[in-house]
Parts: C-alpha cells; sequence; structure tokens
C-alpha cells in the first residue's frame, strides 16, 4: 500500500487526480478502523493531515468557512458558540480520542448514515466546497450523499471545507443510541430553527439510506409557527411536527435497533428539540 | 524480653500496591499479544462462514502457492487426538467432515508476516455443503439434563405466579485477544507462552491433541487482558503448537477483536420458566422451574453450567417443595461455556424477577417477601445441602435497604438517560428502584477433585530474608499475585517476596475461575508456608512460632532470628491443597453436596427511565456482599465494581446478536459494554462474617457481584416504567412498546 503524504493541498489536489484510487485519511477513526478489519484494502493511502489549510476556518461575509480537517473538539471548543448544532453533534462522536482526531470532512467523506455530523449540515443547509485539479464546486449537502457510502465526490475530488450560516438561533441535535457515551447512532435529529428568515431546517441521521431532510416537515413548521409569538409551540404543531419527520424516515431493522423504534423516536427527539429550540430562539 | 511486632507490612488485609498496575495505566505491560521470539513466523486461522455445513474438499493449493507462507494444516496434520474439551471431547481441534457452527477453525496458516498468513487463509479453497442449521436449543440433542426435586410433587399455594424470561448471549468481552507464542523445543516438545486461565488443563489438551507426553508440553501463562471465563477453554494453544512443531520455527497467533468474538465462548442464553405458590402471609410454597440453555456447537463447560443453573437455580431461599430441570442442548449456535456466574446469573434473573411478581401479588413489599423467606445458616438447599457457616441473606438486603436514596439528578445531560446525546432536558424521565440478592457456589463442584499447589522457597538474599512463591495459578487481572505475596508476608514475617511467572513445572493451581484462586491457591500458598515454618522451628530448639519474623519458644520469647534460622540452607516446600471434598448429585433428584461454599450478594438499583425514549441511566447501585475476609479490600471493592458493571450490561447492552447461527456484531461497535459514562456511583458495603472452613474464613469474591446487579437494574427499570420486562438485555424498544 502506497502513503501520499502531501504538504499542501496543491499536492494533495495533484496526488489525488494522479491516484485517483487513493483513500484520503485525516484523523484515521474511519479509515483505520476499515483496513484494521480487513474491509478495505486501498492500493494508496492520501494523508492530509500535513495540509495545514485544512484545519483553519473563517468568515465570509453571512458565511463561516470551516476546512475539512478540522477536529470535532475544536468544532466544540472554536465554533460552539457559532455553530451550536453542529458542536452539539460533535460533542456525542465517540470518546475524547477519536474527537481529538475525528473531523467533518472525514465524517463527509465516509458518508455514512450514520454520520453524527451529517443531521446539523443538513439543517443548516450547509454547502460542501469539492476540489480537484480541475476546479472548485460546492454541493448543497442534501445533494451530496448519494447512498450508503456514497456521495457525488468525484475520483479526482478531495472535500476542502464545508460552509455554513452561523446560527443566530435554536439549533438543536440530539441522537439515539443504546449507552450513554461512545455510541453510534440508532438515529438522530437536528433542527435549526431561524427567527429572522422564518425557517425551519431538519436532519435525519441512521433512519435512511442517506442522512436525509424532512422537507415535508420543515414546510409544515414554518408555515404553523407563530413567529411573532413569545409564547410557547402548540402542543398539537408539536405533535404534527414529530409525525412528519417520523415520517420522512426510511428506516430498517438491523441490530442497532428496529425500524419502528426508529420511527418513534425521531418524533419524539422532533418534538423535544423543536421546543428547546423554540425557547432557545427567544 | 523482647517484645515482637506481629503486624506485617503488606500482609493479609492491606492493599499493596500491585505490580501490573502502573504498567497496565501506562501502557507499558506486556499482554500476550506482545510476545516476541527472533525468527518467528505468525500464525492464522481459517473459519467457516456458514453455521452448518459439510467439508467436501479442501484445496491448499493457491494459498501454498503464496511466498511467504511455510505450512498450511487441517485435521488430517494433527498427530494425536482430533478432539478436545473441557469436560467432554467433541470439538475438533481442526473441522474435519463437517463444521457446527460459524467461526470453526477449518485450516491453520505460518507465514513470515501476519498479512501473509491472513491472506493466505484467504486463498484456501473450501468446499462446503450448506446444511440446515438447528438453532432452537428445544429442537437440538440434549447435552445434559439436570433435575432438582425434593419435597412434595404436587403442591399446592394460596398465591401462585408463572412467568417465562430470556437471557441474551453474553460476552466476556475481554479486551486483550486471544494470543500467544508457540517455540518448538529440541526435546521434540514445545513452550508455549500464552494467556490463559489454567496452565494444566491446557497442557492436558494440547499435549494430547499433538501426541506428546505432558512433560514435553509446558506452558508458561503470558499477560492476560481480561478472561472472565472465556479463556477456560482453548482457542489458538494447539494450533500455534501444531504450526510451530511442524516449521521447527516459533510461531505467534494474535487473533483480531473480530476474530476473538468467534475465538472464545460465550454465556449461555437461557429460556427459564418459572411458578412461584407461596401462602397469603408470603412464605414460598414451592417452586417449580425449566430452565433450558442454548451451548452451542461443542459442550466445554456446559454441564457444569447447567448443574449450577439447577442447584442454585431458586436462589438463596428457603423452599420445602421443589421442581426443577435445567436442561442444556447442542445447537449450531456459537458454543457456550464459561463466563463469569456460570448458570446462576441466568438463574438469577429468573427467580429474581419471579419474586418481585410474586411480591407484587401478595401486595408485599420486595425487600420483605425476600427476607421472610431467606436462607440462613442451617437452611437446607433443595438439594438436600445444609448450609454452613454465615449466610447473611437477610442482612445483606437490610443493608442495601437502609442505604441513603442518591438525589435527584441535576440537569447535566451526563447525568440524564442518553448523556451528552441530549436525548431529554428531564422530559419523560422516571425514576425507579429495584432489589435483587444472588447465590453462587465457590470453587469446583459435584465431587471434582479441586485442588492447588504451592511451592514456597525461603532464603537469604543480601543476608535478609526473602520469599519466593511459585505457582500454577493465572493472574487475570483480579490480582491473584500480590494476594499470593501478601499471604507469604503474614505466614512467614518477610517483608521480601517474590512471586514467580505461572507455568506448569509446577503442580496445577486449579483454574482462575469459580471465584476460587484466592480460596484455593490461597490456601495452598498459606499451607507451602505452614511447612516452610514447621521446617524452621524444627531447625531451632525451643523454637515453637515464627511470630514478626522471629522465632519464639512458647514463653513468647524470641529464640533466633528468621536469618539465623535460614542460615545457608534455604527451606523449599511444596504442598498440594484441597478445600473440603464436595459430592456428585442423584441423576434423578438432584440431592447431594455438590459445593464447598455459597457466596451471597445483594443489590439495589436506582435507575432513571426516560419512558419515551426507552433510554436508562443508571444512577446510582447499592451493594452489599459478605466475603468472609477481605485479604485485599482494595481488590475486593474493585471485584465487586466490576462485576456488578458486567452484570449492568447484561441488563441494559451486551448481546451476541444471532440470526439462523450467524452472528450479526462481532464489533466493539456494536456489542457495547458499558462506559464510564453508564456506570453509576456505587456504594460498597463489604461484610466479613468468617467462613470457619476456608482460609482466613475468605469467601471468594469475584462472581456475586455479576448475578445480582442485572435483575436489580431490571426491577428498577419495570418500577420506572411498569413494563414486564422479561428478557435481558432490555432494549428501548422494550420500553417503548
Amino acid at each position: 500500500m502506497d502513503f501520499l503524504r502531501p504538504s499542501t493541498w496543491e499536492e494533495a489536489l495533484a496526488a489525488k487526480a494522479a491516484h485517483p484510487e487513493a483513500v484520503p485519511i485525516a484523523g484515521g477513526t474511519d479509515v483505520m478502523v476499515e483496513l484494521n478489519f480487513d474491509r478495505r484494502r486501498p492500493p494508496a493511502l492520501l494523508d492530509l493531515t500535513r495540509v495545514a489549510a485544512l484545519t483553519e476556518w473563517g468568515g465570509d461575509g453571512d458565511l463561516l468557512r470551516v476546512g475539512a480537517g478540522v477536529p470535532y473538539r475544536r468544532i466544540i471548543e472554536e465554533l460552539g458558540g457559532r455553530l451550536p448544532g453542529l458542536a452539539m453533534a460533535a460533542r456525542t462522536v465517540g470518546s475524547p480520542q477519536i474527537r481529538n482526531r475525528g473531523t467533518v470532512g472525514g465524517n463527509l467523506g465516509s458518508a455514512s448514515p450514520a454520520g453524527d455530523a451529517h443531521p446539523p449540515l443538513l439543517a443548516a443547509g450547509a454547502e460542501i466546497e469539492l476540489a480537484s485539479v480541475r476546479g472548485v464546486r460546492r454541493v448543497p449537502v442534501d445533494e451530496f450523499f448519494t447512498g450508503p457510502k456514497r456521495s457525488v465526490l468525484a475520483p479526482d475530488e478531495l472535500i476542502a471545507a464545508f460552509w455554513m450560516r452561523p446560527a443566530r438561533t435554536g439549533d438543536q441535535f440530539a441522537k439515539i443510541g443504546t449507552r450513554n457515551a461512545m455510541v453510534i447512532a440508532v438515529c438522530s435529529f437536528a433542527l435549526t430553527l431561524d427567527r429572522e428568515r422564518r425557517t425551519v431546517g431538519t436532519g435525519i441521521g441512521s433512519a435512511a439510506p442517506t442522512p436525509v431532510r424532512a422537507p415535508a416537515a420543515e414546510a409544515f413548521l414554518a408555515a404553523s409557527l407563530d413567529w411573532d409569538s413569545p409564547g410557547a409551540v402548540p402542543p398539537a404543531v408539536a405533535a404534527e411536527f414529530g409525525r412528519l419527520v417520523a415520517a420522512a424516515a426510511a428506516p430498517i431493522d438491523d441490530v442497532r435497533g428496529t425500524a419502528a423504534y426508529r420511527r418513534h423516536a425521531l418524533s419524539v427527539l422532533a418534538r423535544r428539540t423543536l421546543t428547546w429550540a423554540w425557547e432557545g430562539s427567544r | 524480653m523482647t517484645t515482637v511486632d506481629v503486624s506485617v507490612l503488606d500482609g493479609v488485609g492491606t492493599s499493596p500496591r500491585r505490580p501490573d498496575g502502573t504498567l497496565k495505566v501506562r501502557g507499558e505491560f506486556a499482554f500476550s499479544s506482545d510476545l516476541w521470539h527472533e525468527d518467528m513466523l505468525w500464525g492464522a486461522t481459517l473459519r467457516s462462514p456458514y453455521p452448518h455445513a459439510e467439508i467436501r474438499g479442501i484445496d491448499l493449493t493457491a494459498a501454498l502457492a503464496l511466498p511467504g507462507v511455510y505450512a498450511i494444516l487441517t485435521y488430517q496434520d494433527v498427530p494425536g487426538a482430533k478432539r478436545y474439551g473441557l469436560e467432554i471431547a467433541d470439538q475438533p481441534v481442526l473441522a474435519m467432515d463437517e463444521v457446527r457452527y460459524q467461526g470453526e477453525p477449518v485450516a491453520i496458516v505460518a507465514a513470515d508476516h501476519p498479512e501473509t498468513a491472513r491472506r493466505a487463509a484467504g486463498h484456501i479453497a473450501v468446499d462446503y455443503l450448506e446444511l440446515p442449521p438447528v438453532t432452537d436449543p428445544e429442537e437440538g440433542d440434549l447435552l445434559r439434563r439436570v433435575p432438582v426435586r425434593t419435597g412434595d410433587p404436587h403442591p399446592t399455594a394460596d398465591v401462585v405466579v408463572t412467568g417465562e424470561y430470556q437471557v441474551g448471549m453474553q460476552d466476556q468481552a475481554f479486551l486483550g485477544p486471544e494470543s500467544g507464542l508457540a517455540v518448538p523445543a529440541e526435546d521434540g516438545g514445545v513452550d508455549l507462552y500464552v494467556a490463559t486461565q489454567w496452565l494444566h488443563v491446557d497442557r492436558k489438551q494440547v499435549a494430547a491433541c499433538l501426541g506428546l507426553p505432558e512433560e514435553k508440553v509446558r506452558l508458561s501463562l503470558a499477560g492476560v487482558g481480561g478472561a472472565f471465563g472465556a479463556r477456560e477453554d482453548l482457542s489458538m494453544q494447539v494450533h500455534a503448537s501444531l504450526l510451530a512443531l511442524h516449521t521447527r520455527k516459533p510461531v505467534k497467533m494474535v487473533y483480531g477483536r473480530e476474530e476473538s468474538f468467534y475465538g472464545h465462548v460465550h454465556r449461555h442464553p437461557a429460556t427459564l420458566r418459572y411458578e412461584h405458590g407461596a401462602t397469603r402471609d408470603g412464605d414460598l410454597v414451592y417452586v417449580r422451574a425449566r430452565i433450558v440453555l442454548d451451548g452451542g456447537a461443542y459442550a466445554s463447560s456446559s454441564t457444569a453450567v447447567a448443574a449450577n443453573a439447577a442447584t442454585l437455580g431458586i436462589g438463596p431461599y428457603e423452599v420445602p417443595n421443589v421442581d426443577m430441570v435445567a436442561d442444556v442442548y447442542y445447537t449450531n449456535n456459537p458454543p457456550c461455556g464459561a463466563m463469569r456466574g456460570f448458570g446462576a446469573v441466568q438463574a438469577c434473573f429468573g427467580y429474581e424477577s419471579q419474586m418481585d411478581k410474586l411480591a407484587a401479588a401478595l401486595g408485599m413489599s420486595p425487600v420483605e417477601l425476600r427476607i421472610r423467606n431467606a436462607l440462613t445458616t442451617g437452611s437446607r438447599m433443595p438439594t438436600g445441602q445444609v448450609v454452613e457457616g454465615p449466610a447473611p441473606v437477610a442482612s445483606l438486603l437490610a443493608r442495601v435497604r437502609s442505604r441513603p436514596a442518591p438525589p435527584p439528578s441535576t440537569p447535566d445531560l451526563r447525568e440524564l438517560p442518553g448523556g451528552v446525546s441530549n436525548t431529554t432536558h428531564g422530559e419523560g424521565v422516571v425514576r425507579g428502584v429495584g432489589y435483587a440478592i444472588g447465590i453462587k457456589n465457590v470453587g469446583f463442584s459435584e465431587g471434582f477433585d479441586d485442588y492447588s499447589t504451592a511451592r514456597v522457597r525461603l532464603e537469604l538474599v543480601g543476608g535478609e530474608p526473602a520469599a519466593l512463591v511459585h505457582t500454577a495459578a493465572a493472574e487475570v487481572g483480579q490480582g491473584l499475585v500480590t494476594v499470593q505475596a501478601q499471604i507469604a508476608r503474614t505466614e512467614l514475617g518477610v517483608e521480601r517476596v517474590t512471586v514467580a511467572t505461572a507455568d506448569t513445572s509446577v503442580g496445577s493451581a486449579g483454574s482462575s475461575s469459580a471465584s476460587r484462586q484466592t480460596y484455593v491457591t490461597g490456601g495452598a500458598v498459606r499451607a507451602a508456608c505452614q511447612a516452610v515454618r514447621a521446617t524452621l522451628l524444627s531447625r531451632v530448639a525451643g523454637a515453637t512460632d515464627v511470630v514478626g519474623g522471629k522465632l519464639v519458644n512458647a514463653a513468647g520469647v524470641v529464640v533466633a532470628d528468621l536469618a539465623e534460622a535460614i542460615g545457608d540452607e534455604p527451606v523449599e516446600e511444596t504442598v498440594e491443597w484441597r478445600h473440603r471434598p464436595t459430592y456428585p448429585i442423584d441423576p434423578k433428584t438432584g440431592q447431594g453436596d455438590a459445593h464447598v461454599q455459597y457466596a451471597f450478594a445483594a443489590h439495589r438499583a436506582t435507575v432513571d427511565v426516560d419512558v419515551e425514549l426507552g433510554l436508562v441511566k443508571v444512577v446510582e447501585i447499592a451493594t452489599a456482599q459478605d466475603v468472609g475476609k477481605a485479604v485485599n479490600p482494595l481488590a475486593v471493592v474493585g471485584q465487586i465494581h466490576g462485576g456488578t458493571a458486567q452484570g449492568l450490561g447484561l441488563a441494559l447492552m451486551e448481546e451476541i446478536q444471532i440470526v439462523d447461527g450467524v452472528v450479526r456484531n462481532p464489533s466493539f461497535t456494536d456489542y457495547l459494554i458499558p462506559t464510564i459514562l453508564d456506570m453509576p456511583p456505587m456504594s460498597v458495603d463489604v461484610l466479613e462474617l468468617a467462613d470457619p472452613h476456608s482460609p482466613y474464613g475468605l469467601r471468594g469474591v469475584g462472581e456475586p457481584p455479576t448475578i445480582s446487579s442485572t435483575p436489580a437494574i431490571v426491577a428498577a427499570v419495570r418500577a420506572a416504567t411498569g413494563k414486564a420486562l422479561a428478557r435481558v438485555p432490555i432494549r428501548p424498544e422494550h420500553i417503548t412498546t
């Protein structure tokens, strides 16, 4: 197995163009597990840890650009105030050691339906910046995932960053696991309520072949919330929102849980996160 | 007259620092997977992908053609016995005409690199004809039936409750995978360095399969990364030895994590059907029980597990009329065998669930009902065996009940069900409290010749008395090395004690299982020290005792220093030590004094359950356990914490999921064990009520905490949810639907 170690982004893109079969590795928290369990034998690894640009984040007007190599720990510590939903999700990833190493870019690259970072990116309408020697493109995250562990990433492309609007209002993320830490999601849900724009964003994890939004639930809620009111969300609205979120999922029975439980739990999480996000956004 | 200080630094009853502790915390401890030898080869195992298949042919051509491959062996290359087993030699070293479980070894490879070995294994072409697997134990062949019957066969009672309960397949989940190193010896034998629980029973089986006399198979204990029963059976021992003898090179084998799930036995899944009858006042009148255990493809220790389930299966209660049958069956599921609690765990979930159900039917408190029926000294077990020595069942229950209740949880997410996954801020959270008590036999039962051997040498090193303790007892992380040294210090009055590496150059110590090593090997070390003392005393006229490192006469006057008595002649004694004999049980009635000692622990669990999502946070566990004598108090509490955590795992998350004989979650990604955020603070109440028959009055400690923590937690979740919850582990959907 070849081990390619570019030290600049340009070199990385050139290496990926020359070795499209090379698997990019950042924190290694997914890739190394695959290798160690002998599930994957790529001819080459493309180590991105020396590309400093990937670990930077900064603002561009209304949007934040976060490098694909920023680890979860830094998302929590440095971006918790700006991207609270993503930070909540980051806090549920693995153990402290994993959060020191693992990155959102790696999560996107794996494109697992259970990736913890995906629901908050979906809820916030993030865009993923993909780059190759051919150029740069930005893909809305809800168009990024094409199937279980599949995405629109071309063989010569690398994930450079994601773009996301800082949350001025209520962001929430909640994840079901069968233990209280270090667990892969049975299902998860992210919600963004933007009072200024009067928009609702959702993201569902581990309950469909890819992470998905719940568009009908978003539309219903945006239309049903009394955005000018300081009062609580009417229970009937919360219940219907929960029902629509559950309906947007397409879960299966597997070792982690049943489809019926996932739908049920999503409806509960949707109701609860709505209450918290609405409170938090006031 | 010289006064003598009888207290010895770091002796029995103290908690000296264990020699492996700092190394393990720093990641510097050498485990069996760290073994290394110049010029060694790496072994790999080809395993059956099917739970049941006929092998019609094996083609090694492509695999042998790989550069770096030194040997590929199949059953035809096994020179001695083709099968082995702890109690029944029914498990093939390598599959012959048939595979009976998914993961059964079919061929083994030695190569100059582990990757090459694994790759070669992948190139072996096995022609399988898949056969339908038997996966329901009640459709399998009966391996052993253990009835226990006493009293009126047709009793009646005022109040009757029935229940059917299920226990899923738990894994020992040790962190150090099966591993070892086999080195061919010049005498045609083999030196095997391995992580195991019982060197001599390994040696006996390995020698038989290699066709060698036992003295040509020499085992040394390598660093053990946890055991919990999973290292009682052989794993890679014969395979590595075969490859080493065949290639004339050292061969190392280390299982990967996924392979490890196929490489050892698991806890028997069980279906338990109970009927309890009681008077209106709450006196138990009868218990009828049928326990069905899934033994999997091979016998392992299933027959003894079934005996435990049967003989301990009504719990620590006085019941005049008992009709119990425990059956264990062969299936094509993974083989099941020893795991901490050994049959008593499954039964306890059944009888304690029943006690709660009976209490509800009677309108009594669950603790009152238990105390009312509690065993005590002089009580008769359903086997007819009289309980001797302290049996503080009622007192243990009363103690955990009287502990202050834990405070309500704060809004800190880490204290709520779901933890930082942020699933509740208090919504849906209901608190529940549950109790349970369990009973376990200590040591090997049913007439087994259960002994240990200790060799103790006392000599002068640099002019100072120093003792060398040598046994074959396996330190599996429980702290046995420390305990052996403590006993030698106390018995000999010397502070400098070295415990030699366990190996087969000394006699058998028996297994590090059944909560027995401090009792039996501790007993052997004490007896060997006493023999050393006797020899010393015979050297000095008038000396009658060794106290605080001095030889004293009958008046307590010092007559010699230890150093003077030892002089140029080291004293060495080897002693084989046995606990009191046990006896077989009658095959039809189960009557007999099968067990040497009973041990008891009680748990109170307090849980917060998110009843809408089915998520559980165990808030606190209070436990009380009688240990007779805490030889090492810190290690005792460590065992109680660890055992309780393992029981928590069974209650809430740990299960090897099997569908049609195929394991669906062979990894720590999906076989979940409790983390520190799942394990609550514990209050541990250690009683020291001396057993008159055991060394220092001690009682085995390791297993009881695992037995009653599971039903206590389930009872607490039932109290919070009102759900019947007849199966462990509880899954969220059991609570929400």
